[in-house]
């Protein structure tokens, strides 16, 4: 089904504010295997300039996740979840952002894209990153729905 | 990082090959609790023949590319293509070239390769390099 490119931009997704956890940031350094100690260690923070241990490039995707529903928009607009594929993923960094900080995330569709006689759909998605009303990142992904009944 | 130029490669990180208990945690600590990477049935009922790795795991390896080569707070932006599943057990190696300097900014290319020679992700990243690094709490 052909995902209604207006009725997507149209979408009020409804931000999300959330703290960031030093205890979290430990648990994902671990699970990626980081050895500096910049990310796990507020010694080695405070040491390296930081306010405390700091937000690592990727995390801001995993605050996105936060969010009670973070697929319901998808269903919201017909998708079925099983034909969703993460094509691309891309950060835009205007500041650092450190544990216990309280960030804003508020996202939006900003376009559907058709290809290949619908057979695939690419949905653009931004996400504002906000603390205390200034931006701190803009997160954008791209969202891959895979119509195959589609294709001629 | 004066001689930092076009063609100038980053030092490759090599990563372990990718575990069951790596998946889980990064399931855990990413948030991204997608059965199709930490349950074998899941997999299984969906037709593949095991789980695979979460493709911000390999994004997540790539940023540590980046903060290894400059403070992460001379970042200005980094984009990734996830191009190829990561299987379990695949042994992900880091790589990263600069491919332009200008004003003391440096574009870099990215990649992500498994031991097979299967690229699982391209991307770029723009990092500066002259030497100002953005303020740790606030603009640059």
């Amino acid at each position: 089904m052909a995902i209604d490119v207006e009725q997507a931009k149209a979408l009020e997704l409804a931000p999300n504010t959330v703290k960031v956890e030093r205890g979290r940031l430990r648990f994902f350094a671990k699970a990626i295997g980081e050895t500096d100690p910049v990310y796990s260690d507020t010694d080695a923070a405070k040491r390296a300039g930081h306010s405390d241990l700091p937000v690592p490039p990727t995390f801001l995707f995993s605050m996105e996740l936060e969010s009670p529903d973070p697929f319901g928009y998808l269903a919201d607009l017909g998708v079925d979840l099983r034909r969703v594929l993460h094509g691309e993923q891309s950060f835009t960094y205007h500041s650092m952002a450190h544990a216990g900080e309280t960030l804003t995330l508020q996202p939006r569709i900003v376009d559907v894209l058709s290809k290949k006689g619908g057979a695939m759909e690419f949905l653009l998605k931004r996400t504002d990153i906000t603390r205390d009303g200034e931006l701190v990142a803009e997160a954008t992904s791209t969202i891959i729905v895979r119509n195959p009944e589609m294709a001629e | 990082m004066t001689d930092i130029q076009a063609g100038t490669e980053l030092p490759p990180l090599e990563l372990k090959p990718i575990s069951r208990t790596t998946l889980a945690l990064f399931a855990g600590a990413s948030g991204d609790h997608n059965p199709m990477h930490i349950d074998l049935d899941v997999a299984r009922s969906a037709g593949l023949d095991d789980v695979f790795a979460h493709g911000m795991l390999s994004m997540a390896y790539l940023g540590r590319l980046l903060t290894n080569w400059v403070p992460q707070g001379q970042i200005r932006s980094y984009r990734v293509r996830f191009a190829a599943i990561t299987p379990i057990h695949g042994k992900p190696t880091c790589t990263g070239k600069v491919v332009s300097v200008e004003e003391g900014v440096a574009t870099l290319e990215l990649a992500v390769t498994l031991a097979d020679g299967t690229t699982t992700l391209t991307g770029d990243a723009v990092v500066e390099i002259d030497g100002e690094r953005l303020d740790t709490h606030g603009k640059a």
